[in-house]
Order: structure tokens, then C-alpha cells, then sequence
């Protein structure tokens, strides 16, 4: 059982657009990337994220998993995702509700969904995935 | 810092080892290198894993080593990089070594991975990538390799066959390797119809996992002109960090870590690519090996994937890469891998590289990876006399 490790997470899982930099994770919060052109550190600012209500985005690359890890098995195959959000961070997520291959430049819309069970009698963890606009 | 050197090697096939435990991996491979150097007398034993403590439930890898090897008192630490364990395990005896502080250093690079099969090992193997970020969404290697890989392809308006010569030339010097795990060449049109593993990347594009493991004996250089094998002396050593979440990159195509790591070490060794008679890249996967070369500099950004031909990266190109099969045919011995690259490349550098060998080789240079590139590690080694 690892209820601690999940609880934790619940702002990112459930409601990741709203998570401020001064909260604790999230590619959303203080996100910093290094530009490889003049190595300057690029932070994404705090007033993109408290600004942000944005749950929309494109496929910048997906996949296929058939090969999944434990507790994924019964999902499997399934749709692995990088998003570009409309504010332009990126998130790896799975794709959902999708009958059709994706394509890159598909839009998106967050949803949330089951992501897996912690084993036979553990907690169900819940989290975002992504599906074609409707 | 002082001049530092490798003096001995050793490794084992890598393959299905299923008779083979851990510690029975690691004696056989440290046991040949220090025979190679002539000595037993090491002040301190780095062991290189990234898995064991799932897959074998087998942490505090440093005493069993020691214990096992005979050497119950010498110091002994485990390094963990993910597959860039090897790599950075001979950093950290590279340091030792140079500061002084240790006379000679024993490198034992050691994965198990058969132990586990299926689900389980794939949950062990995304234990390398963010768990909260990639992991926790079904994620593994290969489906984060087919991420930026998927890209790269849509970037540049390439089809898959643009890779297949990575894989056709680690299969070509892996058939002619007897530690090879897979010692077939590949036939016209074998690449193309690949089974898929995650869509683009196909079964001649992801290294197979092998159990396995490699040895060295490090010690200063003037130690190692009196031991009893020819010494290759390490001419940089140079490690870098990127963010371990693909998706937190600024250009997710590029290897920022690999980029930093390779120019500290040409800095470092005051060569340049062109300097480089052979290149033990990490093909983990097709992808990895182009972005490889472009962050090192062998290749322009978004032309990599152009040198997957054998008149570049052959036995007898401008730029041998897998000389021994590489990850994809040699196998993907996972933290012991950056280790392998190292005892190929003194193989080589000695010239006793067998039908392996690069004719001239002088200088080489290795580059091993963890997981996406989140670790980087380079080493470029040259004769010492």
C-alpha cells in the first residue's frame, strides 16, 4: 500500500491546471527547461500557471503500449501521449476513450480517469488522461 | 590530479544466463580482469547495477562483490545510474584514482535481468524514467524511446527505414563477437518487417535485455606500465545531468546531457570528433544512437540518423560505432553496460579486438546513457605509451 505516495499527488492528478508554483510538483509549477542555445535558464512563469484554467492541447508524439507494467496489464494496449497544452507546457499522458489512431496535432481536452489499481486489494489511483476534443 | 589508466579487463557473454546467479556474474568477470592486470591488490570496488534490488531483491551490492571476489575488508560501494550506471561507476574509480586517494580501483559493472519477465520487469525498467510524471502513466522505456522517436520522424519526414542501418550494422559486428547475445546478421527487408514493440519502434530497433557483466582495473598510470597487461589510459572522463522527465526538456529531441558531457570531454582530452576512431554509442534503441551522435557532435541536429550507413559506421567507416555489436547485438546489460564499452574499447585500442577489430584504432571514445539521457557519461581512452 502506498496511500501516502498517492495522496500527496492529488492536486496534480485531479486538478493540474490549477496547481500553483508555490505548491509542491507539477510540470505546470516553476517548470524550468535550459535553452540550449545560450544556456539561460527559462522558468515558466508563475502568472502563466495561476492564469492558466487551460485543459486543451495537440499530440506533439504518441505510441502503443503493448508491453505495460505491472498494473497495467489489463489496460494494455493503450495509448501513450506527450501533449503540448495550449500554454505550452508538455505532458506525458495516456490517450483515452479513442477509437481511431492519433495523430500529432489531434486536439486534445483533459479528462480524468482511472490509471490503475495498486495491486488486488489496493487503492484505485486516479489521475489525468486526455481525449480527442469533443 | 594524476594520470589514470586501465590495466585489466574482463567480461562475460551477454545473454539468457538462467544457471547464472548475480555474484556468479560479477566473480567471473572481475576475476578475469584482475587476472588480465596481474594483481589482487585493489584498495576499493565499484559495482555498477541499476536493477538488482528489484529484480534479484539484492541491494548492498559493494560487500557481496568484495565477499565473493575474496577481497572481504577492500571498500566497496555500488553506483546507481540506470543504464548509465557503468559509466558512472567508472568516473567515480577515475576520480578515486586521480585524487590520489586510491592506488587502484576495481570496476565491476553486473546486471541480472532474466530474473524477471513480462510485466514485472517492464515496472523495474520504468523505475529509471520519473515515476510521478511517466511512470505512473503506464510509461516505460521503450514507449518513451517510441515518444521522441514518433517525433523525430514527423520532424524530419522520415520513415523508419532511415534507422534500419543502426540496427544492420550492430547485428553485422555482433555476429562476428562470441559475447554477442544475438550473433545473426540481419536480412534484406528483416528490419522493415519487424514485429512492433511500441509503435514506430520495432523489435531491430530496442536492444534486447541481457544478463551480464564486465570488469575493470583502474589504477594510476604509473602503476599500471608495471602491471601485466597493456594499459589504456583514460584521456577525459566527463558526466552530465538533463531533466528526468522527457516531457520537462526544452527541445525533447535533443541530448542536452549528452551534448554537456561530450564537450567537457573533448575539453578535457583537447580533441575534437574528428579526432575519434571509434564510438561505443548507447543504442538502446535506433533513436537514441542518432540523437547520440548529434549531441556529440558527430552530426548536424536532425542528421544523425544519415550516418546509418556502413561506409560510417562500419568496422571500416570514418566513425565505427557498436564495434562489438553495441547494445542492440552485443546486448543491453543495463548498469553494466557502460563498463562493456569500456572493455571494447581497450580490446580494441590493444589491438585484440579479434574480428572485431578497427584497423588503427588509436583514440576512442564511449558515451553511455541512463534511461532517456537523464545521465550521460563520457569517456574518451588512448594507449598510454
Amino acid at each position: 500500500m502506498e496511500v501516502a505516495r498517492h495522496w500527496r499527488l492529488r492536486k496534480q492528478r485531479y486538478t493540474l491546471p490549477e496547481v500553483t508554483p508555490n505548491d509542491v510538483m507539477g510540470p505546470l509549477a516553476g517548470q524550468q527547461s535550459m535553452s540550449a542555445a545560450n544556456g539561460a535558464v527559462l522558468t515558466m512563469q508563475a502568472e502563466r500557471v495561476e492564469a492558466s484554467r487551460v485543459t486543451t492541447g495537440e499530440v506533439y508524439s504518441w505510441t502503443t503500449v503493448f508491453n505495460p507494467p505491472f498494473d497495467f496489464e489489463e489496460q494494455a494496449p493503450y495509448f501513450l501521449a506527450m501533449i503540448r497544452m495550449d500554454d505550452g507546457a508538455l505532458l506525458t499522458a495516456q490517450l483515452t476513450d479513442l477509437d481511431e489512431e492519433p495523430q500529432i496535432g489531434m486536439r486534445v481536452e483533459m479528462v480524468t480517469r482511472k490509471l490503475r489499481t495498486d495491486g488486488p486489494a489496493g487503492m484505485i489511483i486516479y489521475g489525468y488522461k486526455f481525449r480527442k476534443n469533443l | 590530479m594524476r594520470d589514470v589508466s586501465i590495466a585489466g579487463i574482463g567480461l562475460t557473454p551477454v545473454g539468457e544466463h538462467w544457471e547464472i546467479s548475480l555474484r556468479d556474474l560479477a566473480q567471473e568477470a572481475a576475476s578475469e580482469a584482475l587476472d588480465n592486470a596481474g594483481t589482487t591488490a585493489v584498495d576499493a570496488i565499484y559495482v555498477a547495477n541499476a536493477l538488482a534490488g528489484q529484480i534479484s531483491r539484492q541491494e548492498h551490492l559493494g560487500p557481496l562483490v568484495a565477499d565473493v571476489l575474496g577481497l572481504r575488508g577492500v571498500e566497496a560501494i555500488r553506483v546507481e545510474a540506470a543504464d548509465a550506471s557503468g559509466g558512472m561507476a567508472l568516473r567515480q574509480a577515475y576520480l578515486a584514482v586521480a585524487s590520489g586517494a586510491i592506488e587502484t580501483a576495481l570496476v565491476v559493472g553486473v546486471e541480472k535481468f532474466t530474473d524477471l519477465v513480462a510485466s514485472p520487469r517492464q515496472s523495474a525498467l520504468a523505475s529509471s524514467l520519473d515515476a510521478e510524471f511517466e511512470a505512473e502513466q503506464g510509461a516505460t522505456p521503450a514507449a518513451m524511446a517510441a515518444l521522441i522517436m514518433q517525433r523525430y520522424l514527423y520532424e524530419y519526414g522520415l520513415t523508419l527505414e532511415a534507422f534500419a542501418g543502426f540496427s544492420e550494422n550492430a547485428h553485422a559486428n555482433g555476429a562476428l563477437n562470441e559475447h554477442a547475445m544475438y550473433r545473426n546478421r540481419l536480412r534484406p527487408g528483416m528490419f522493415a518487417s519487424a514485429p512492433v514493440v511500441a509503435p514506430p519502434v520495432g523489435l531491430f530497433d530496442a536492444a534486447p535485455e541481457g544478463d551480464g557483466a564486465a570488469a575493470l582495473v583502474i589504477s594510476s598510470s604509473e602503476h599500471a606500465r608495471d602491471m601485466g597487461a597493456v594499459p589504456v589510459r583514460i584521456v577525459a572522463s566527463a558526466a552530465a545531468s538533463d531533466s528526468l522527465a522527457v516531457q520537462d526538456r526544452a527541445n525533447p529531441l535533443a541530448l542536452e546531457a549528452a551534448r554537456i558531457s561530450a564537450r567537457k570531454a573533448f575539453q578535457q582530452a583537447g580533441l575534437g570528433p574528428d579526432d575519434i576512431d571509434l564510438f561505443e554509442l548507447h543504442d538502446s534503441f535506433t533513436i537514441m544512437a542518432a540523437l547520440s551522435l548529434e549531441a556529440a557532435g558527430f552530426a548536424e541536429t536532425g542528421q544523425g540518423h544519415r550516418m546509418a550507413r556502413p561506409e560510417m559506421i562500419g568496422l571500416g567507416g570514418s566513425l565505427p560505432i557498436g564495434t562489438f555489436g553495441g547494445l542492440k547485438a552485443r546486448g543491453n546489460p543495463g548498469g553494466a553496460t557502460g563498463v562493456y564499452q569500456a572493455v571494447e574499447i581497450v580490446q580494441q585500442l590493444r589491438g585484440v579486438a579479434g574480428k572485431n577489430q578497427v584497423e588503427g584504432a588509436r583514440i576512442g571514445m564511449a558515451q553511455n546513457l541512463g534511461a532517456m539521457g537523464g545521465t550521460a557519461v563520457t569517456h574518451i581512452f588512448q594507449p598510454l605509451d
